[in-house]
Parts: structure tokens; C-alpha cells; sequence
């Protein structure tokens, strides 16, 4: 009996035949580690699974691959949907992937991660870039549902709390896939027509899923870029969305979002009363002061005082300046007097005096007079002064 | 709102405490003295008339039938 040969294709024909009748093999959910992940620019991925002892390659075909909301990775580990097929050509058995969704974390979570940390890092959380809002402002836009509570809860909140409101509402799909376009459509409306002075965006509290149309990339972008200032109130005080993190300011919910724009009327119109009581009472203070300084000016009959005072004054300075002059004046004579007293008494003692009637004084060359024959030796020389000059001499 | 140059309440609102502050410290000369004061019973008169001329209004942004959005009174169900 011969034996029948096969072309390799014929092989590899019966091969994917027998996988594909497979019901197994045809629908089945693998857990695995990515390693040699490309996403190729046609929108497939390409990628293998690994476990530790084992690999297995794997295609995720556009249609598919489009669907995952995360960015997949070498080293994630993920649990995909699929069918192992053969490709042909290459003899090559592969899964082919419908779904991908990583291990332990939800996909969605894992995208709200991802696109959390890819802003952050681009800066777009940072509070110096975040604007004010404006206290009391002229107009307040609300992106939001039209139905439901939570239009409802901010009218009623802010009209109990400031009765002349003025809000004008967006509305917007707030579950969906078609939040993220809506949203922005009000976000780009508000900014163009330039009419509002804040906007808050609201949505009740819901699942993680249900609020999920709030985590998108575009829709964060836009808060940013937003001119207007941005309040998000998406869901409630434990639910965190992209929108809080991005928006200028996150209010805990749709109603509190109400309270943080706009204040208890009541308290304003007493700031404003307190603040004109507050100038009254400063300047009729300042007034009294003034009219108290004036009347003691006036108790003490000062108003005068200038007149008076010169006068007083010039008078004073008149007689003081006489006065002086005399004790000067007399000063000086008694000076006068004295000295010529003094001058007549040194001219009787002084010695020269003495020698016009005959007498001499007798020194010694050095000038020292000599009163004693013993203050003298022989041959000293001295000299003798007499009325009209000096007679050198040497003792014998 | 940038269209405008007006002061927003808040910024008369803060403007006139600062009135009262300069005129509390008392240190003002006689002239400047009543300057402020005007100015503060101007700016509290101000902000009252800011407060009691707004008017209440609720609108809601519809496309109308040339697909044009349009400011309507909103209607509560």
C-alpha cells in the first residue's frame, strides 16, 4: 500500500481545520504576561504570553484592539478572550484576541490610572495654574443634564441661598459615550460666547463605570485650555474623576458646587451694611476729634494767641536786649576802671622807676639779679643796668 | 466677564472695606477725610444696587431650527 504525500499547504489546511472545529480551542480565556508588544501602525497588536515556563504568540486585529481602553505593555499581566488558530503560511499556531483586560484591576481603572498619571506629569493638575473663582459671580454656566436631580438640586440650592440668580445651562449627556463630546461642546460654547463668569460641571453620584465618560483625555484637555474658570462636581465626595483633578476647583457634590458660587445673599448685603455702618462711625469719630480740638482751642481763648504772643514777645526780646546792653556797658567800665587802676600800680612798683633816680641793678650775664656780694666770684662778668643802658663789667 | 471694564462686586466689595479701614485709622488729613467718606457711602450704595438690580433668570442653551443655539427660559418638569 503506498503511502499518499501532502503539499504543506494541504498540512497545514487540516491542521487549522482540526483547531477551528475545536470548540476549546475556539473560544477560549488565557492568563498571561505580555512581552514583545507592538502596536503596529495599522491599529493591530502583536504580542506573546508568557507564563514561566511557556509562551504562546498573539494577534489583536483593529477592530479589537481599538476597544481596549489601556494602553497595554510589556510585563502587564492581563487575561484576554479569544481563539488559537493556525496561521498558514507559517505553520504557526497563534490566538487571535476579541478582548484584553489586565489582571486584578479593572481595565477601566487601569485606564483611569494611566491617563491620571500621563497629566500629572504634563502638568495639568498643578494648583499655581489653576484660576480663581470669582466670589459672587454675574452669571454662572452649568454643563449638565437637563433632566434628573441634579439641575434641579443646583437651582434649588443656589436660589435658597441667593434669590436673584443667573445661571444658563448647557445641556449635556452625563452617562454614555457621548459625555466626553457634549461636555466639551459646552466647554467650547461658554468660551466663545464669553457670557458666563464660571462653570460648573455636574453629574450625580454613580458607579465607577457610569462616571467613566468623565475620565477622557480630550475632555481633560479642554478644562485646561478652558478661559472660563472650571468647578467639577462629577459624582460624589468618594468618587474622583479625571474632570475633579483638572478643573480649577473640585466641589464634593452638584450642590455644594451651588454653595461655592454663589453666597448666602443675606451674608453680603450684611457685609455691605457693616462696612457703610464701619465709615460712619469712622468719620463721625473723626469729626468729634476735630470739633473737640477746635472748642479747647477756643476754652482757652487761643485763637488770639498768635497776635498776642508776637507782641509779648517783641516786648520781652525789647527790654532784654536793653537790659544786657546795660550790664554790658556797665561791665565794661568796671573793666575800664580796673585795669587803670592796675596799670597806675604796676607803674609805681616797676623797678625801671626806681632806676631814673640814680639807682642800678647788677646782674649776671645769664640775667639773674645779684642781691649779695656772695652770689658773686672775681673776674665774673656782669652787667649793670642803669636808667639809660647797660655797663658790662668784671669783678676784681 | 472680560467684555467690559467694570469693577465686579468683588472688587467694590473689597474696595469699600478698605474705606473703612483707611478711615477707621484715623489718620487722614481733613480733606481726605471726606473724600473717603464719600467714596464709601458711594461704593456700599454701589454694591447694595448691584445686589437688589440683578434679576433672577434660569436659561438654558437650545439649538433652535437652523441648528443656531439660543438662550431660552428653562423650564422646570
Amino acid at each position: 500500500m503506498e503511502t499518499k504525500v501532502y503539499k504543506v499547504s494541504e498540512v497545514n489546511k487540516y491542521i487549522k481545520m482540526v483547531f477551528d472545529k475545536d470548540t476549546f480551542l475556539n473560544d477560549i480565556r488565557i492568563r498571561g504576561e505580555i512581552t514583545n508588544f507592538k502596536a503596529h501602525y495599522t491599529g493591530h497588536f502583536y504580542f506573546t504570553l508568557k507564563d514561566e515556563t511557556s509562551t504562546i504568540k498573539c494577534v489583536m486585529f483593529k477592530g479589537f484592539a481599538s476597544t481596549v481602553k489601556f494602553r497595554p505593555a510589556d510585563g502587564m499581566k492581563v487575561v484576554i478572550d479569544g481563539q488559537v488558530s493556525v496561521f498558514e503560511r507559517d505553520g504557526a499556531y497563534q490566538i487571535y484576541c476579541k478582548s484584553m483586560s489586565p489582571e486584578g484591576l479593572g481595565e477601566l481603572y487601569l485606564a483611569y490610572e494611566q491617563l491620571k498619571q500621563k497629566l500629572s506629569k504634563e502638568g495639568l493638575f498643578d494648583t499655581n495654574l489653576k484660576k480663581k473663582i470669582p466670589f459672587l459671580p454675574k452669571r454662572v454656566g452649568v454643563i449638565t443634564s437637563k433632566t434628573g436631580a441634579v439641575v434641579r438640586d443646583i437651582i434649588n440650592v443656589t436660589t435658597r441661598r441667593y434669590p436673584n440668580v443667573d445661571l444658563l445651562i448647557y445641556p449635556a449627556a452625563v452617562q454614555g459615550v457621548n459625555v466626553s463630546s457634549t461636555v466639551i461642546a459646552g466647554l467650547d460654547t461658554f468660551n466663545k460666547l464669553n457670557n458666563v463668569d464660571v462653570i460648573i460641571i455636574a453629574r450625580g453620584g454613580g458607579s465607577f463605570e457610569d462616571l467613566f465618560g468623565f475620565n477622557d483625555e480630550a475632555l481633560a484637555r479642554k478644562i485646561f485650555a478652558s478661559q472660563i474658570p472650571v468647578i467639577s462636581a462629577v459624582g460624589h465626595e468618594t468618587d474622583f474623576t479625571i474632570c475633579d483633578f483638572v478643573a480649577d476647583l473640585r466641589a464634593p457634590t452638584p450642590s455644594a458646587a451651588a454653595e461655592l458660587v454663589y453666597p448666602q445673599y443675606s451674608d453680603i448685603v450684611k457685609r455691605i451694611m457693616m462696612d457703610k455702618n464701619r465709615i460712619i462711625v469712622a468719620t463721625n469719630n473723626y469729626f468729634e476729634r476735630k470739633k473737640e480740638y477746635v472748642k479747647r482751642l477756643k476754652a482757652a481763648k487761643l485763637e488770639k494767641v498768635p497776635l498776642d504772643m508776637i507782641n509779648r514777645y517783641r516786648l520781652t526780646i525789647d527790654s532784654l536786649m536793653r537790659q544786657s546792653h546795660n550790664v554790658i556797658n556797665l561791665q565794661l567800665e568796671k573793666y575800664k576802671s580796673k585795669s587803670m587802676q592796675a596799670i597806675a600800680k604796676i607803674d609805681t612798683l616797676s623797678p625801671l622807676k626806681t632806676l631814673t633816680r640814680g639807682y642800678s641793678v647788677t646782674e649776671t650775664m645769664d640775667g639773674k639779679v645779684v642781691k649779695s656780694v656772695n652770689d658773686i666770684n672775681q673776674s665774673d662778668k656782669l652787667n649793670v643796668i642803669l636808667t639809660d643802658g647797660k655797663i658790662k663789667v668784671v669783678v676784681e | 466677564m472680560s467684555e467690559n471694564n467694570e469693577k465686579t462686586f468683588e472688587e467694590s466689595l473689597n474696595e469699600l472695606e478698605k474705606v473703612a479701614q483707611n478711615l477707621e485709622r484715623g489718620e487722614l488729613s481733613l480733606e481726605d477725610a471726606i473724600t473717603e467718606f464719600e467714596k464709601g457711602i458711594k461704593l456700599s450704595k454701589e454694591c447694595s444696587e448691584k445686589l437688589e438690580n440683578a434679576e433672577k433668570r434660569i436659561n438654558i442653551l437650545v439649538k433652535n431650527e437652523n441648528g443656531e443655539l439660543e438662550e431660552t427660559n428653562f423650564e422646570q418638569e
